[in-house]
């Protein structure tokens, strides 16, 4: 489906070193050193206004929307700088997928939501779209739900297969990362359920990186775990010995319910 | 407990009857128009009135069809010039709204709005019927393009603003370029609004009178030519409404049921022309 860069699974899908982040003279990110595996789910935990969704952010530069805001250090996604000024943004954010909070589809047609990055990256030939489509759903396991429906309105669906059509959306563009921004925050228990299923299934092909409030559910989908306090990394390893074994005591504070 | 509950029951029933009310002197005025214009002018309206020109003073018969004609060019070719620039605006100052270009555009924007029409006609009349030695529809148009511009920009900016930043996030996370997403995103989500607010501009427009006295001046034929003086609904009203003859009173008031005509006409159409775009959609 994409190009892999061969032979080189040992290179991180993305690399922070002492990356750091301001809102006009707030500083919310202090020097944040991290890696992403490839094909992989890393969750990033955190109480509110940890940072950790403004560094979700930075990853696809969504926060250039913001006035005022500055970087230090470094971040690379797949070798390449992301704040760098040679940067192809469109190119970037078409290999950079991102799924947000709420569910944001276009005020369109289920289909046309779906062709919509495609047919603007220039990825696929018209008469290839509905193929596309329709690999795009089933991939999102959305298909056999609005199969019938393809041409009305997005805005008919339920929260939760919203939510899987813009996973579907996101995966139309061939995007090697994911960035997932408490995708599971305005769903239902069983929407959840299935967009973690989905995630465990998608993490075959794609880099996952996932923001939530949610610990059960990092302990459920994460490989590897960080945990972000005040705009500082505190910790990260495997979700497992996060939860279990923390080296840090705020860490442990965190998820044991002591505070945040 | 229980009074106190009925007390709230009856204060609740007392405002909503109030705010009744307040609808009903609302749309009171407008019901009164339109009784007043129906009563006084359907008697006259005819096939004739809306196909012919007007019959020479004297004679019965005759029809304000050149009047029709122009209003229907005079404001379609305002529209032409005034709608796409408001929209151009409107959407610049609230993409862009932290600008000092915006922050200037739209203080000259709430300027023009408040400017009275007859003013904007002047300008039309120092700038085209002056430089031209003649007056001409299109200067009217120009009048007319003038005071549609800051309507449609302010309503157009005020729907850019309702849509959601979540949606142009979704496009731009998609690698949408600024300008892709403010077209295809954002423009299309607000176009129902700015539909149906450069339309009332449309509306407000074609019912102008000053602007046009001195620069399309008003005709007794039928024209094409946007070079030449010509005939609108307004100016047929103000004609005949101001003239010495009873006849012609009466023709004023017909002349303004039709002019309201083609403005709901107008309206409709459109509303129509756009439901069913997005419906497919």
């Amino acid at each position: 489906m994409t190009e892999r860069i061969p032979g080189a699974p040992q290179v991180p899908a993305i690399v922070a070193r002492d990356f750091s982040f301001w809102y006009g003279e707030r500083k919310t990110l202090h020097e944040v050193s991290l890696t992403f595996s490839r094909r992989a789910v890393t969750a990033i935990i955190g109480p509110s206004g940890c940072g950790k969704s403004t560094f979700l952010r930075c990853i696809n530069r969504m926060n250039d929307l913001v006035p005022d805001t500055r970087t230090a250090g470094e971040l690379e996604v797949e070798g390449r700088p992301v704040y760098s000024r040679t940067l192809d943004l469109v190119a970037h954010r078409q290999r950079v997928g991102m799924v947000f909070q709420r569910p944001n589809p276009f005020p369109k047609s289920i289909y046309q939501n779906i062709a919509y990055g495609p047919a603007l990256n220039a990825l696929a030939l018209k008469r290839d779209l509905p193929e596309i489509v329709e690999r795009c759903l089933r991939r999102a396991a959305l298909w056999d739900e609005v199969k019938d429906r393809l041409h009305e309105s997005a805005l008919g669906l339920s929260g939760g297969q919203q939510q899987r059509l813009c996973i579907a959306r996101a995966l139309a563009n061939e995007p090697t990362v994911l960035l997932m921004d408490e995708p599971c925050s305005a769903l239902d228990p069983i929407a959840t359920q299935r967009i973690e299923e989905l995630i465990l299934e998608l993490k075959q092909d794609y880099t996952i990186v996932i923001v939530t409030h949610n610990m059960q559910q990092a302990a459920r989908v994460a490989d590897r775990t960080g945990f972000f306090d005040a705009g500082r990394l505190v910790e990260m390893g495997e979700t497992n010995q996060i939860f279990t074994a923390p080296k840090h005591e705020r860490t442990e504070a965190y998820i044991t319910g002591r505070f945040g | 407990m229980i009074s106190r509950r009925a007390l709230r029951r009856g204060k609740s029933r007392v405002m909503v009857g109030l705010m009744g009310v307040a609808v009903l002197v609302a749309i009171l005025p407008l019901f009164l128009i339109l009784a007043s214009l129906v009563i006084e002018g359907a008697s006259s309206l005819s096939i004739s009135f809306f196909v012919n020109r007007p019959a020479p003073v004297g004679e019965t018969g005759g029809g304000v069809a050149h009047a029709i004609l122009g209003t229907l060019m005079i404001v379609g070719v305002a529209s032409a010039v005034g709608i796409p620039l408001g929209v151009a605006a409107g959407i610049y100052c609230s993409e862009y709204r932290g600008t000092r270009l915006a922050w200037v555009t739209r203080f000259v924007a709430d300027v023009l709005n408040g400017t009275p029409s007859i003013v904007v006609g002047l300008l039309a009349w120092t700038w085209v019927v002056a430089t031209q030695k003649h007056f001409s529809a299109l200067a009217g148009s120009i009048a007319l393009a003038f005071l549609m511009v800051p309507m449609v920009m302010r309503t157009t900016e005020e729907l850019v603003r309702l849509v959601p930043d979540s949606l142009r996030e979704a496009a731009l996370a998609l690698g949408y370029p600024r300008w892709r997403t403010t077209l295809v995103v954002v423009l299309r989500t607000a176009l129902p609004g700015i539909v149906t607010g450069s339309l009332l501009a449309v509306a407000r427009v074609a019912g102008e009178t000053a602007p046009l006295l001195f620069t399309a001046l008003g005709s007794e034929y039928f024209s094409f030519d946007m070079d030449r003086p010509m005939a609108a609904l307004p100016l047929v009203v103000y004609k005949y409404a101001t003239g010495p003859y009873p006849e012609w009173h009466k023709l004023a008031w017909t002349a303004s049921l039709v002019l309201i005509l083609v403005v709901l006409v107008l309206n409709v159409a459109a509303r129509l022309a756009t439901r069913q775009r997005f419906d497919r959609a």
